[in-house]
């Protein structure tokens, strides 16, 4: 399963490590919530960087105390049509401010590419390889956006107000 | 009319080449049709039991003499010349072959039209009062708000996978004629004491096979904080709606199970949270989207021409204004219901040579506008009434005239087991027969306000629960029987009817419902009582005995 990190197939720094299966005692690891929770200053202590998949089932207040000091939050859909992690991803970006690499894993697929975007995800565990390929491409293919989010670009409305001012301006 | 930009038409054009890529991709096998199901019913395209069936927004029930002829287009070149208007201000396209479907949104795109979240558990086409901006008395134009939520909630970052889909209703009018108490968010343009205008939030309404009354969640939220609001809404019930079963996803199960006051408070912890950001509309954006509305110059025209005095010798003449013209709030004008309930026809249905010819009597008569309403009939919503002659015998030339509006024939039917994969039971059979049995006028003008409803299945598609008489098409042993319920309504005072006893057999659904109308005859107080308030006041007993006595 590739993974698409900051617009490009990346190699994917973090191993993923099983609940039961011992933590290396240092690199970068993606483990489990359940885990995590069991222990998090533990975990947190080891000389590696952190990262949690977060279910879509949780609210993520409890990840909150952590935020600061995780370097990836993993965010589930089951299938793709479980948009639940869509909240959890504004909610952590535009409330709780973390900036850390936040992952989308599941059923990624090309279609969701640019609401994932939106929502604030910047690495992607992409099912197929093709839509991979294409991710690029596949964010090129908006450029109007009607309500804002966190990702910084800019809303219909504004760039209408914009024109507004600059018509106005120019009178 | 609101005019599109070029952002939105950017929009539209963008969406357009991107079906046609999940469109190419499936027809290569790409994409599994599992993968694709999710992206076409966002695209308005569901599987029915023929063909593929197209449904495209009509956003607040508004369309363009330009706009309305392309949709005959469409019928004629991609379907099978005609189309079908629904209850929620969509119109549907019940043949449509999939590898043509982006060649058709495209030529609907370059008259601002789309097929966007018309399907798919997202927010769906935003609707509002057929005769928004021109009936008397409305606190303002709603269709500004819907056009902001419309915006707002098309391709949605956040909300385009909910746990099922979402139906936004706006009115403005005292009298709701969008049925916002069936919606899943209903919203009532008001002003509060201190004259500021805001809206009345109802949420959880809905029919399907747990139907609720929408409740009241706010009773005012200003206009500036009504996206936050929604907003706050959405996202409580992309969380905790449920996803365990298709059959309690809608939100209203959500309210029910938490109860109104805890779904409010945990709405009310989003909203706060959630502060005033970036989705206050401030006033110059709210003016920002009213500029691009524009109204007809009307003219100055007397409140009773001459053309109208004389035209009312003529009885024909006089029964259909009086049955299908409505007050406009501008002296001299009329609002002109075009009914599409003729004797014998599926009700909600027009041929592309209607439209054509539809488009063609709204440039002339109503400055290129053209309404459509969710009990499936359209409207010219700014006709003089000196016209209102030369209008009615060119309609009645296309059919158009039908003096039924708000009658017993006035049906609302949904597609049923004629087109749907869903339906377990036929509907349109049931209301052209009805139609017949009822196709005289002078009787239908006697009975007086009557709305039957029809579904072919729970769905509930047809709005059986709210219609006066309520018609519901189920499955036994094999074969279609019908439940009946009668009282309900959709209005202002919404509320499910009652079943009045066991289901019937096909055959015997006509019989049975003039059967219901010959006992409000005889049960009535006198004429002006309708059918509603007689089921009000006696309760079903009296029809029940009436109805049964003999079967």
């Amino acid at each position: 399963m590739p993974l698409v990190k900051n617009g490009r197939i990346a190699t994917d720094l973090f191993v993923h490590v099983a609940d039961g299966a011992e933590l290396p005692g240092d690199g970068a690891v993606l483990i489990s919530s359940a885990r995590f929770l069991e222990d998090p200053e533990a975990i947190l202590k080891r000389a590696g960087k952190t990262g949690v998949i977060w279910p879509n089932s949780r609210a993520v207040d409890d990840l909150v105390p952590y935020l600061d000091r995780l370097a990836a939050v993993a965010l589930v859909f089951p299938t793709f049509r479980d948009g639940r992690a869509y909240s959890q991803a504004r909610l952590l970006r535009e409330r709780h401010g973390y900036d850390g690499e936040l992952r989308a894993t599941g059923q990624v697929l090309r279609d969701q590419f640019v609401f994932m975007s939106r929502a604030g995800f910047d690495a992607f565990e992409v099912k197929k390889d093709a839509d991979a390929d294409a991710f690029a491409e596949t964010m090129k293919r908006y450029s109007v956006f009607y309500q804002p989010t966190g990702d910084g670009r800019v809303t219909a409305l504004n760039r209408r107000m914009q024109l507004r001012h600059s018509e106005s301006a120019g009178q | 009319m609101y005019a599109y930009d070029e952002l939105d038409r950017t929009l539209i054009n963008e969406r357009v080449s991107e079906f046609r890529d999940q469109v190419k991709r499936r027809l290569s096998g790409e994409l599994t049709e599992d993968e694709f199901k999710m992206l076409r019913l966002q695209n308005g395209v569901y599987l029915q039991l023929h063909a593929y069936m197209f449904r495209v927004a009509i956003p607040y029930g508004t369309l363009s003499s330009k706009q309305l002829r392309r949709l005959a287009h469409i019928a004629r070149r991609y379907d099978r010349g005609y189309g079908h208007f629904t209850t929620r201000q969509n119109i549907q396209f019940n043949w449509i072959k999939l590898a043509e479907l982006p060649d058709a949104l495209a030529e609907l795109a370059e008259v601002g039209i789309h097929a966007m979240q018309t399907s798919g558990n997202n927010m769906r086409n935003v609707t509002s009062d057929q005769w928004a901006g021109v009936a008397p008395g409305e606190v303002e134009d709603p269709r500004i708000w819907s056009e902001i939520l419309r915006q707002h909630t098309t391709l949605h970052p956040e909300f385009s996978f909910l746990p099922r889909k979402f139906k936004i209703a706006i009115t403005a009018s005292e009298h709701d004629r969008a049925a916002i108490k069936i919606h899943d968010i209903g919203l009532r343009l008001h002003k509060n004491a201190d004259g500021e205008t805001g809206f009345e939030v109802l949420v959880g309404g809905g029919l399907g096979r747990t139907p609720f009354i929408a409740k009241t969640i706010k009773p005012f939220v200003a206009g500036r904080d009504i996206l936050s609001y929604v907003e706050a809404i959405l996202r409580v019930y992309n969380q905790y709606g449920r996803r365990d079963n298709i059959y309690k996803a809608r939100i209203k199960i959500l309210v029910h199970e938490l109860g109104i006051e805890k779904f409010a408070r945990e709405v009310d912890e989003e909203w706060r949270q959630m502060g005033h950001g970036a989705l206050t509309l401030d006033h110059s954006v709210i003016e920002e989207v009213r500029s691009r509305f524009s109204y007809p110059a009307y003219e100055k025209l007397p409140h009773m021409p001459d053309e109208l005095k004389q035209a009312a010798h003529d009885p024909l003449f006089e029964r259909w204004r009086k049955n299908s013209v409505a007050p406009h709030k501008v002296q001299g004008y009329s609002i002109v219901t075009l009914s599409l309930k003729p004797v014998g026809g599926p009700p909600g249905d027009a041929t592309a040579d209607q439209m054509d010819a539809i488009a063609d009597l709204a440039d002339k008569y109503s400055f290129g506008e053209i309404r459509v309403g969710h009990e499936q009939n359209l409207a010219l919503p700014h006709v003089a009434k000196r016209d209102l002659p030369q209008l009615w015998k060119a309609l009645d030339r296309l059919g158009l005239a039908t003096p039924n509006v708000n009658l017993v024939t006035d049906i609302i039917a949904c597609p049923g087991l004629d087109y749907c994969s869903l339906a377990n039971a036929r509907s349109i059979p049931i209301a052209q027969e009805l139609t017949r049995r009822f196709a005289n006028h002078d009787t239908a003008d006697m009975i007086g306000r009557l709305h039957i409803n029809i579904s072919g299945c729970i769905n509930a598609c047809g709005h059986h629960h709210v219609g006066h008489i309520g018609i519901l098409g189920v499955e036994k042993n094999g074969e279609e029987f019908y439940q009946i319920t009668i009282g309900g309504r959709a209005d202002e005072n919404a509320q499910m009817g009652a079943l009045i006893g066991p289901a019937v057999p096909y055959a015997e659904v006509a019989d049975v419902i003039e059967d219901i109308v010959e006992a409000y005859l005889a049960l009535r107080d006198r004429p002006e009582e309708l059918f509603v308030d007689t089921v009000k006041r006696l309760g079903v007993e009296p029809f029940k005995e009436r109805v049964y006595a003999t079967r």
